[in-house]
């Protein structure tokens, strides 16, 4: 696998050098260089870049509003970035430029799987077959897109492999015992790591989750938190994350990303967020600045300027 | 000379054809606004407006001698009141119990409505075209020219035409300032937005949605009166083409606009005409189909539409 | 929590049932007076006014009587609702058979028909009240039943809710015995005793659109694609059918050909130019969203079928394309009625086999190459559910955001759902056409969509077994009670609106998972309802 010098970010310099261990270790997969995005007049996504890791929990946070949905949505193709290059690095292949490809092969070829903030199963499904559904293109193969399969040759072994792909995804979020059962008929918190199963059953090398937190008991949460855990290190693909829930992304992330109005305001590993006065701004509220010591308030600046990067 | 004479005739012919599908196109598009469904049976409400007017005119010729502007507002009022009985009956009786139901619960209801309204009318009327002598006659003759063969052309705007201008003119400013400046036009605006918190914020969402039928069933009993008058037969068949294709102009105009359903009415009045007198008389329908297609796939939100963001 | 009869003693709002009730004359008065209470009657020369007030009293009377038995029920009294509905049906039903044209004034309406509807809606509202009445009578058993009695309406409905949902499951679940049955029953159908020509005509008819039905399914039922011009792949087939196979096509007479082609070669390619046409129809508009897709293809029907009125060189526009053969059998000929040049060229199968021609072995013939065909169509749905595509479909129609991020190809997939669809479509229209021996464009409105769309909603989204019943109520029924031919589609379009207020889903709408993990024991073990 290998790293192509220039990919140096613009905000690396300021942030990693204030905090050093952010992006230590791991190789970096995705690669986010100038994002912006803009509907009419509306900047939604203005000039973020950012890096994602192999094998890392990275947590997108930031105030409502703050552009985390839309930057998922530029990367999984729903929405065509009006400036900037996303790059997934790939092993043994040549990267993939994820702003130039249609939603479904973002997912498909370049596999990058992503649930959704309003969970979206096929409520109508049962839980298997949500799971094999996600299997779909490596099936339509295996049933020669359809016309081997309609005669019934050679078929039914693979997707055998795709039933015992989908229960031991099953076992490891716990409703093996429901998988007969229509997805709308399990509870919310059940639902999500459904949704997140429903991902991994694609196999993918970056997961991106949209508020899998949201609305979850701290039970339910905690749950969540063991199998993301999980998923990092026995699966070993990079995970991005968007949160609001902070136990959450304090307890597993690896590196965070703080967006506020668009902008990236601070980026680096948990320990050097939770003190980023920047961030504690935007959470807090303006007024706070008055209180801080000069050096950071100099500090800030020097963030602003390199995280937002230049005006070009 | 001719030419230009030609392209008036077309032009004063388009206008009144697309007065028509403009009024019929305004129940289409605030139904479609307010409770997100095809009123597919609104074409039929169309066509009784035709009946109900041509009943009256019956009427009042049995009478005898009625001074003609004074008819003609009897015969308007009274098919707008009738017609909109008729809306609002097809409102309470197939449309109210199906507004949580999927859409196309809703749809193949409407298509259901459609066909009983059709047969409804045709067992009661009979099959058979129903013409009516023309009422308003004479006109302002506005060029008078040869045409290629030498015969003698003139294009004249007829009183009839004028009236329908007229007509339609101030029927749109009515509705727009209905819309637009009271608390009815509010309450619409309102459960167009969300329903569930404009019942909660005390209006109430039945009546509101019962009027919105009755506007529009009275603005197609308008249409069904000037389509008898300009064309002086009807039968129970003519809502269906002329619903479809007002249903073209809604969404041409942008559905959910109000002037975007009479722009929109205009322009397929036009196509249609200019379609049929410069091109082929035969295939105006597939013209304007066409146009319906070419719209969706270029721009679906229609020409004055807002547009609308895939919210993921 | 009170346990007594629970519409009892509430105080009576006198003045609330009178503005009900006059309400609902004041509205049905409205509805009636124009297009009821006078007829525009054709004469010579023009048209003149008939009155029919006695019909608009009759319906303001029905109005009314019926709205205040919907009041008396709500108010508990389903006594009176009871004997007075019985009694009104016992006179309705005795005058109906027994009083001849007598009576015929002092009854509502002039139809029959009619007078028998309103007889049937009072027995109906007899039995209802006096099954609440039996039901109030007995104490309350479960909170279930408490629950019941506190909604006012809504309980009875949603008890029959209930029932037809496990109605539907049942029929889903042995779905493989229910058709094993009908099979045999349609296989033998011909050869029982009492099947006359006219019977085997109407079989035919009601495959042709179970068949139909089954193909529609795929787009509407498992896809989700709401197609409401499927007539125009119908038109495709027919056409594409007949111009190869008909000596009087006017395509076959340009490339100076003088016979037809097989039926057998002329099937395959039908379907195939169908699904050609789905394809190029539904390429541009598949992104589109439902019920603009809707309306988009209802356009596309009606500008295949503009078309095909219109391109008189290759179509014979409303002519039509006549002399058709019907199919071919192992190499022989079928045809009854032919001229003396072919006949002598021809070996006609009944002339090979030895017997004598009978009309009826035509018609045999043709039911089971339709019965065939439906079958095929049928288990090619049954089949392709269970494969990836088929799963796709489903998935599609519930979420086509969530597919996109799983890596399937939207518009491929709907394509494939559409051009399928369109296939069987024109499998279909190439037995018409051979049945009807003629084509023309007339067969080919939108009513034709309509009716095909009805009978897969009707029959129950996605339900195979659905699908037949509603092709039997809808198209068997009416062909069978042809006298009331002049109100099938009156009571086609009311059915269609009463059966969706009252099953939004369709009759038989139940989804069984087309691959489970632990059987179907475990899930009965469980106990988890779907």
């Amino acid at each position: 696998m290998t790293a192509p010098e220039r990919m140096e970010l613009p905000g690396d310099t300021a942030v990693n050098g204030s905090t050093g261990n952010g992006n230590a270790g791991g190789a970096p997969l995705l690669t986010v260089e100038h994002l912006t995005m803009r509907f009419g007049g509306l900047v939604a996504i203005d000039d973020v870049s950012f890096r994602a890791e192999d094998r890392k929990i990275t947590a997108i946070i930031g105030p409502n509003g703050a552009g985390k949905t839309t930057v998922f949505n530029c990367l999984t193709g729903f929405y065509k970035p009006t400036v900037g290059r996303l790059t997934l690095q790939r092993e043994g292949r040549a990267p993939a430029y994820l702003e130039r490809m249609e939603g479904f092969r973002i997912a498909g070829e370049a596999r990058v799987a992503r649930t959704f903030q309003n969970i979206r199963l096929f409520p109508k499904m049962t839980l298997l077959e949500n799971l094999v559904v996600a299997q779909h293109n490596k099936l339509m193969r295996a049933s020669g897109y359809t016309v081997r399969g309609l005669f019934g040759f050679g078929y039914g072994r693979e997707e055998q492999k795709a039933v015992e792909q989908a229960r031991y995804w099953l076992e490891q979020i716990g409703l093996v015992d429901r998988a007969d059962d229509d997805a709308d008929s399990l509870p919310y918190g059940d639902q999500r790591r459904l949704e997140i199963a429903r991902a991994m059953c694609t196999e993918p090398v970056l997961l991106c989750l949209d508020e899998p937190a949201a609305g979850l008991n701290p039970r339910e949460s905690a749950d969540l938190n063991a199998l993301l855990t999980f998923i990092r290190n026995e699966h070993r693909i990079g995970i991005l994350l968007i949160e609001h829930d902070m136990s959450v992304v304090m307890q597993i992330s690896d590196h965070i990303v703080v967006l506020d109005y668009g902008r990236k305001i601070s980026d680096g590993d948990p320990e050097f967020v939770r003190q980023d006065p920047a961030v504690i701004r935007a959470y807090l509220g303006e007024e706070e600045e008055e209180d801080l010591p000069d050096i950071v308030r100099q500090d800030l600046s020097a963030d602003d300027a390199g995280g937002a990067g230049a005006p070009s | 000379m001719y030419h230009v004479a030609y392209f008036l005739d077309q032009l004063i012919n388009g206008v009144t054809l697309g007065a028509i599908y403009g009024l019929v196109a305004i129940g289409y598009t605030m139904v479609y606004g307010i409770i997100g469904m095809i009123n597919f049976a609104h074409g039929e409400i169309f066509m009784i407006g035709s009946f109900v007017s041509l009943i009256v005119f019956l009427l009042l010729g049995l009478a005898g001698g009625v001074w003609l502007p004074l008819a003609i507002l009897l015969v308007l009022l009274a098919a707008m009141m009738f017609t909109a009985v008729y809306g609002w009956t097809l409102e309470r009786v197939a449309y109210r119990r199906l507004r949580a139901s999927p859409r196309l619960a809703a749809l193949i209801t409407a298509i259901g409505m459609s066909i009983f309204l059709q047969n409804y009318v045709q067992l009661l009327q009979g099959a058979r075209n129903k013409p009516l002598p023309p009422q308003i006659t004479g006109g302002v003759e506005v060029v008078n020219t040869t045409n290629q063969a030498g015969q003698a052309y003139a294009v004249s705007l007829s009183y009839l035409q004028m009236l329908i201008i007229v007509l339609t003119i101030v029927l749109m400013v009515v509705f727009t300032v209905l819309i637009t400046r009271t608390a009815l036009g509010r309450a619409q605006r309102a459960c167009e937005q969300d329903r569930g918190m404009a019942a909660l914020l005390g209006i109430n969402v039945d009546r509101t949605i019962a009027l919105t039928f009755v506007i529009g069933a009275s603005l197609a009993a308008v249409a069904g009166l000037i389509f008898m008058l300009r064309y002086g037969a009807t039968d129970f068949f003519v809502g269906f083409l002329t619903g479809l294709k007002a249903f073209t102009a809604a969404v041409l105009g942008g559905i959910g606009s109000l002037p975007g359903a009479m722009l929109g009415g205009l322009l397929i009045g036009m196509i249609e005409v200019f379609f049929a007198g410069y091109f082929n008389l035969e295939y105006k329908d597939v013209a304007t189909f066409t146009v319906l297609v070419l719209v969706l796939i270029f721009r679906p939100t229609g020409l004055l539409g807002k547009p609308d963001i895939e919210k993921v | 929590m009170a346990a007594t009869i629970p519409h009892a003693g509430r105080p009576v709002d006198r003045r609330g049932i009178l503005i009900e009730l006059g309400g609902t004359a004041l509205v049905v008065f409205a509805l009636t007076v124009s297009l009821v209470g006078f007829h525009i009657k054709d004469i010579s020369g023009g048209i003149a006014l008939d009155l029919r007030f006695v019909d608009v009293a009759s319906a303001v009377a029905i109005a009314i009587v019926v709205r205040g038995w919907l009041i008396l029920m709500r108010h508990g009294h389903h006594r009176v609702v009871a004997a007075s509905a019985a009694a009104v049906a016992a006179v309705l039903v005795v005058s109906l058979l027994f009083g001849g044209a007598g009576v015929q004034p002092w009854l509502p309406f002039k139809a029959q028909l009619l007078q028998w509807l309103l007889a049937v809606l009072s027995a109906g509202f007899a039995i209802g009240s006096a099954v609440r009445m039996a039901r109030e009578r007995r104490p309350v058993l479960s909170g279930a039943g408490a629950a019941q009695d506190g909604a006012q309406d809504g309980a009875a409905p949603d008890e029959q809710a209930a029932l037809m949902d496990r109605v539907s499951a049942q029929v889903q679940r042995n779905a493989l015995w229910i058709g094993a049955v009908l099979f045999l029953a349609a296989a033998a159908f011909p050869f029982m005793p009492g099947v006359n020509l006219q019977y085997l005509d109407i079989a035919v008819l009601v495959l042709t659109y179970i068949m139909l039905g089954w193909g529609l399914n795929i787009v509407v039922g498992l896809a989700g694609l709401l197609d409401l011009g499927y007539v125009a792949f119908y038109a495709v087939g027919a056409y594409s059918f007949a111009l190869f196979a008909s000596p009087d096509s006017p395509l076959l007479q340009d490339l100076g050909w003088t016979e037809g082609v097989s039926f057998w070669l002329c099937l395959p390619f039908a379907g195939l130019m169908a699904a050609l046409a789905g394809v190029a129809l539904g390429f541009p508009v598949l992104r589109l969203r439902g019920d603009y897709l809707a309306i988009v293809t209802l356009g596309f029907g009606e500008m295949i079928r503009v078309t095909l009125l219109n391109f008189y060189s290759l179509t014979k526009g409303p002519d039509g394309i006549s002399n058709i053969p019907p199919p071919s059998l192992l190499g022989y000929s079928t045809q009854s009625k032919m001229d003396e040049e072919t006949l002598e060229n021809t070996t006609e199968f009944h002339t090979a086999m030895g017997w004598e021609f009978d009309q009826a072995d035509t018609t045999i013939l043709l039911y089971f190459v339709i019965l065939a065909m439906a079958l095929a169509t049928n288990f090619f749905t049954v089949r392709v559910r269970k494969l990836p595509v088929g799963r796709a479909w489903e998935a599609l129609r519930e979420d086509e955001i969530a597919c996109r991020s799983l890596g399937i190809n939207p518009t491929n997939t709907k394509l494939t759902a559409f051009g399928f669809g369109a296939m069987f479509g024109g499998f279909a229209g190439s037995f018409f056409a051979t049945r009807q021996t003629f084509v023309s464009p007339e067969s080919f409105t939108f009513i034709e969509s309509a009716v095909i769309l009805a009978i897969v909603v009707l029959g129950g989204f996605g339900s195979q077994i659905g699908v037949v019943v509603a092709a039997f109520l809808l198209i068997g029924l009416p062909e069978i009670f042809r006298e009331l031919q002049e109100y099938r589609m009156l009571f086609f379009g009311g059915s269609m609106v009463l059966i969706m207020l009252w099953r939004p889903a369709g009759l038989l709408a139940h989804r069984e998972p087309t691959i489970r993990m632990h059987g179907r024991r475990a899930r009965a073990s469980t106990g988890s309802g779907g």
